[in-house]
């Protein structure tokens, strides 16, 4: 187990040090001298000298990357260029909103899809099976934005159940937030959930033609209990690396939703900064997103060691 | 009355049957062996004793449990003799456990459905019953993982899933078939064991007619899912009424007329110091990795026009041997001779034709997008002087024929033959480049026994027409002895033994190499006759 | 006996032309909607037409007109050759770069290449392609070739692995030895054997990703990163939408419509592919 979990953090950190070169490498790719790209055309020449010197443009590359990535590590992720204020501060408050978004989504989705999964397994070719795969198929194709817009316009124009958008923050409590991004996360889920419902539908009937499965029905156990003591819990081993795959799509897809919730979240922040060609909010956010994803992942990893007793053997 | 009869059961799916009136009986205490070669029906048989078939399949008849009518019983109450009454035993140990469960657990899970024992109850029980099929608590504790046990060692915990609840009637479909010798020797005594034991009554069903002859009490004998024999092991070993029954036992005990060696003894291939490592997973972090001998220091010499058998159980290195000497992979040590000159990893296009190979799968062994004749002169891709043309095809009409098929196949798709066919095609393959040296690796173990005679046939055919050399590997010890001139016995990565077939099996040196053939199961001979001598204990 | 145990063909055989046809005709549909819209399409998509705007459908306009007049269904008609672009290229872009990686892990399995390209697969996967697009656009401005590329790179570890998962089983094949007995290099294995009997799961996968692609083309211009004005997208048809939504769903609705049947016929067809050549995969492994 330790040395699993070992090889996994080794893993872990070499791939945030590489996907932290990547970003830098590409935002270094931005045509021109950065500091007149951000400015824009026909700034003044000692306001980009000023800008050059404050970001540090004069250093080396590697000097820069370094300062950078230690920045980040120690919580100073710069500051932003147009607000003029610390990016960590920015990206903080922003990622209040959007990351309860990705994870209130995330288990909405795995709350829907596994019982539908598995309901549509244990019933394989029946009307349940039928219905539940139908739902999944037209789940799969609409696009979460659209999917929004129609409960905006159902639920928040027609019935008025929530508002349309906006968020009021977490000081006026837990349930008065969860209430607020219930919406945005029912547009996010639901998409996720029917390819899920699939994965685990289709994970659970690859179990079911296993021998164990068969040697579980001699002992006497129903094809229900069967299914459910045996079947489920080795089933779980692929859906897990689909949960831990889609975590990065909600987060990606919590961007896309909160313009049409018009949440204050790091879409929102994002979309500024490129429109104002504020590089270095740019820059960390993108990187912020890309440690979440891979921390996710590397859960997942962890969770698997839970599930399946063979990865936990020290060999 | 029996405690289980099978009258008249017949079984479709689709409209293919299955199954025509199959009728059978086992009385208390009594081990009845079920045989046939593949496509006889008689693992269906046992699943629908178990009403574990497939939901489309179609069943008329009736299945008597003493007084019960299986198949007129709800699922639910199937659901209750099943593991309790009946237990079942499958053919494949690895795959049988569930592998996120310890093995503690899925014992204790049988006993659990079909009693109101309490959990510490029947975590005791399933420790004794564990302790009795061989696996005690204080050497395998029941918190393990049915991946830290070996292949026999998994099949026991299936045999103590199946017997938790001393069940009325055991099924055992081909319990020993992936298993090594030794150890179906040892299941196959324990299973005797439990039958004397309890008194419950054991179907086995089992392609290998020398398993069903030193266990069965008495024999049913089935073809294309009809019963064609059935009597007392004795009645039917002697007296072999029905044809198929005559043929499957010809076929198992099939004497091949090999001809004699040729004379003319210098060395083709040498193995000389063979050592071959596999890195093991580090013990931590940053740590070195282990590693583990597959093959340790082997050395022997192969004679032109000598055939060479290799038997061992798996895990011996068989198969790593075998793949270095064709080049797919490298020797830690050691080096390999062929004529004397040092054979590299990297092999001349001379020294690639001069030694062919025959793969034991006879489905994947062909590229199912070829054509045979693209298959089969494969092995000329390297060639300088490949034929062309007219000649090739030529070449390709005799091979065919040689190996007896018919020259117009060489227009067929792999998929259009059968397994035995295919197996042909695969040594038209090794033939066409007329190579020095033949590797034949488990090339008839995945046949039935009928299927199997005639291969053998066809090789000892060939040795004729091309005199062959080649080095014959496989685990079966009765094939080796019909087909070799010599034969190397395996252990751990090590020849332990390498004498002439007969000296070999009559006099065996070597301590493991007396215990394979005590462990391999004999058909004892019954016919009159047949002349040959008596078998080795 | 396997087979036996499975649903009879007949059976199987029709279910899988059903979705086999429905999908393929959806898809085709949209496809030749993109291709007239070449030549024809009921009004110019861009010219502006403000007394006519907001009409919902009517005769003249079948699908209405949105809040500058234009017509619905030739604007739909040139989205549709934007979106099937996107998603083609960047298809293309995954397969023929991801597919070669895939191929070469596979036949270099267990070497640092494998364990390189399989670790490279691993951390694009931490890239979804919005963030890649972020990314680019934030560097390069947003365009529809940055859609593309965005798109693409995230699809080359998806066939990169799918290439290398369905090799693996392969080259442990007896037929695979067979042809290294005979000499042949890995890179010609991997191209004369290999490609072939893993095509069916590349076509099937590729029409998934097709499919997926069309659902991010569209959300990277609704949320302005892909197609820019005056290139007719569904996806910002989507987000001009928007606004008006309570005033004239029709111009929400129809857009996504097309995306939904879209998507819907491209997976219908992959599920209808993989029935349809399963059986000689299942024949190849029996």
């Amino acid at each position: 187990m330790l040395h699993y979990l070992a090889k996994r953090i080794l893993s872990l950190c070499l791939s945030l040090a590489i996907a932290s070169m990547v970003i830098f490498a590409v935002i270094e790719v931005a045509p021109g001298d950065p500091a007149s790209f951000m400015l824009g055309t026909g700034a003044q020449e000692d306001t980009v000298a000023a800008l050059r010197e404050e970001l540090g443009l004069n250093q080396s590359k590697l000097s820069r990357y370094f300062s950078w990535v230690t920045g980040m590590v120690t919580g100073d992720f710069g500051t932003s260029y147009t607000y003029r204020t610390p990016v960590a501060k920015m990206v903080g408050d922003r990622l209040w909103v959007s990351l309860p978004l990705a994870l209130y989504a995330l288990i909405l989705s795995t709350l829907i899809a596994l019982p539908a999964g598995i309901f549509a397994a244990s019933r394989r070719g029946k009307l349940g099976d039928m219905s539940v795969m139908g739902a999944t198929q037209v789940g799969m194709a609409v696009p979460n934005f659209w999917f929004a817009m129609l409960l905006v316009l159902v639920f928040a124009i027609n019935l008025r159940w929530f508002a349309a958008g906006g968020f009021i923050g977490w000081d006026k409590g837990l349930w008065a937030g969860l209430h607020a991004l219930t919406l945005p996360a029912i547009a996010l889920a639901l998409p996720q959930a029917a390819i899920l419902a699939r994965v685990m539908r289709s994970a659970l009937l690859d179990v079911l033609n296993e021998d164990f499965m068969r040697s579980a029905r001699a002992k006497g156990l129903s094809q229900g209990q069967a299914i459910r003591r045996h079947g489920v819990r080795n089933a779980l081993i692929p859906v897990l690396t689909i949960i831990g795959l889609q975590f990065s799509f909600l987060l990606a897809g919590a961007i896309i939703i909160e313009q049409v919730f018009y949440l204050p979240g790091l879409g929102r922040l994002v979309f500024q900064a490129i429109s104002a060609r504020d590089l270095i909010v740019v820059e960390s956010v993108v990187m912020l997103l890309v440690f979440a994803v891979i921390m996710v992942n590397f859960l997942v990893d962890l969770t698997y060691a839970l599930v399946d007793p063979r990865l936990r053997r020290t060999p | 009355m029996s405690l289980l009869d099978i009258s008249g059961l017949s079984l479709s799916i689709g409209a293919l049957p299955i199954l025509r009136d199959v009728t059978l009986s086992i009385a208390a205490g009594e081990i009845l062996a079920v045989t046939g070669e593949s496509g006889s029906g008689k693992s269906m048989t046992a699943l629908a004793v178990m009403r574990l078939l497939p939901q489309v399949a179609k069943t008329r008849g009736a299945i008597y449990l003493e007084e019960t009518e299986l198949c007129a019983l709800s699922e639910d109450d199937m659901c209750r003799r099943r593991g309790r009454d009946i237990g079942m035993v499958f053919q494949e140990p690895m795959t049988a456990l569930n592998p996120v469960m310890t093995i503690g657990a899925q014992v204790m899970e049988t006993i659990q459905i079909h009693t109101d024992m309490t959990r510490a109850e029947a975590e005791v029980e399933a420790a004794r019953v564990l302790t009795r099929v061989g696996l005690p608590p204080d050497r395998f504790a029941l918190d393990r993982y049915p991946h830290e046990l070996s292949g026999g060692q998994r099949q026991r915990v299936v045999i103590a899933m199946a017997i938790a609840l001393r069940p009325k009637l055991l099924i055992a479909d081909e319990p020993t078939t992936a298993l090594d010798v030794t150890t179906q020797a040892q299941i196959l005594d324990l299973l005797r064991d439990l039958v004397r034991e309890t008194g419950m009554g054991l179907m086995i069903i089992t392609h290998d007619l020398a398993v069903v002859a030193g266990l069965a009490d008495r024999i049913v004998v089935m073809r294309n899912g009809e019963v064609v024999e059935r009597g007392p092991t004795m009645s039917v070993l002697t007296h072999q009424r029905h044809p198929y029954t005559r043929m499957l036992f010809q076929a198992s005990r099939h004497r091949v007329t090999l001809p004699a060696a040729r004379q003319a003894r210098s060395p083709l291939l040498e193995v000389r110091h063979a050592v071959r490592d596999y890195p093991t997973a580090r013990p931590h972090l940053f740590a070195k990795h282990g590693r583990f001998r597959a093959v340790n220091d082997v050395s022997f010499t192969l004679h032109r026009g000598e055939r060479l058998g290799l038997v061992g159980e798996s895990g011996c290195g068989k198969s790593t041997l075998t793949r270095a000497i064709l080049g797919l992979e490298g020797l830690q040590g050691g080096e390999l001779l062929l004529n004397g000159q040092p054979l590299s990893q990297k092999r001349s296009p001379a020294e690639r034709q001069a030694m062919q190979v025959v793969f034991q799968d006879p489905f994947g062994s062909f590229n199912p997008r070829h054509r045979v004749e693209r298959l089969i002169t494969e092995p000329f891709h390297s060639a300088a002087d490949a034929p062309t043309g007219r000649n090739r095809e030529d070449m390709v009409a005799q091979v065919l024929s040689d190996v007896g098929l018919r020259p117009e196949d060489a227009q067929k798709y792999p998929h259009q033959f059968s397994g035995g066919q295919r197996q042909r095609i695969a040594i038209a393959r090794a033939l066409i480049t007329r190579p020095e040296l033949i590797l034949f690796d488990e090339a008839v173990s995945a046949l039935d026994v009928s299927v199997r005679a005639r291969i053998l046939d066809l090789i000892a055919d060939l040795c004729r027409a091309y005199g062959l050399t080649y080095l014959f590997i496989s685990h079966d010890l009765s094939v080796v002895r019909e087909i070799c001139d010599r034969v190397l016995v395996m252990q751990n990565g090590e020849i332990v033994e390498d004498g002439p077939v007969a000296q070999v099996f009559a006099a065996p040196q070597h301590s493991y190499t007396r215990r394979l053939l005590a462990a391999a199961p004999v058909l004892p001979d019954m016919t009159a006759e047949d002349d040959t001598a008596g078998a080795p204990a | 006996m396997s087979s036996a145990t499975d649903i009879p063909p007949n059976q199987k055989a029709r279910a899988m032309s059903r979705s086999l046809i429905l999908g393929g005709m959806l898809a085709g549909i949209m496809l030749i909607l993109a291709l007239v819209s070449f030549v024809w399409t009921p009004f110019d998509h861009a010219v502006m037409n403000i007394p006519d705007k907001m009409q919902p459908p009517n005769a003249v306009h079948w699908l209405g007109t949105d809040h500058f007049g234009r017509d619905i269904l030739s604007m739909v008609m040139v989205g549709a050759r934007t979106s099937l672009a996107v998603a083609c290229l960047s298809v293309g872009i995954g397969m023929s770069l991801g597919v070669p990686l895939g191929l070469a892990a596979a036949a270099m399995r267990g070497s640092w290449l494998d364990e390189m390209i399989m670790r490279g697969n691993d951390l694009v996967f931490a890239f979804p392609s919005l963030v890649i697009a972020i990314l680019i656009t934030a560097v390069f401005g947003p365009s529809a070739a940055n859609a593309i590329i965005a798109i693409g790179i995230f699809n080359i570890p998806v066939f990169a692995r799918v290439a290398r998962g369905g090799s693996l089983s392969l080259w442990a094949r007896e037929f695979i030895l067979a042809a290294r007995v005979a000499g042949k290099s890995r890179a010609r294995i991997s191209v004369e054997h290999i490609l072939p009997n893993i095509s069916n799961l590349l076509i099937v996968q590729g029409t998934i990703q097709f499919s997926l692609g069309i659902l991010a083309e569209a959300s990277l211009s609704y949320i302005g990163l892909g197609a820019q004005p005056p290139t007719p997208s569904w996806g910002r048809m989507l987000a001009e939408a928007q606004t008006m939504v309570s005033l004239a769903p029709h111009l929400a609705i129809v857009p996504g419509l097309a995306i939904i049947l879209t998507v819907v016929g491209l997976n219908l067809l992959g599920d209808g592919l993989r029935d349809r050549f399963d059986p000689r995969l299942l024949e190849g492994r029996a």
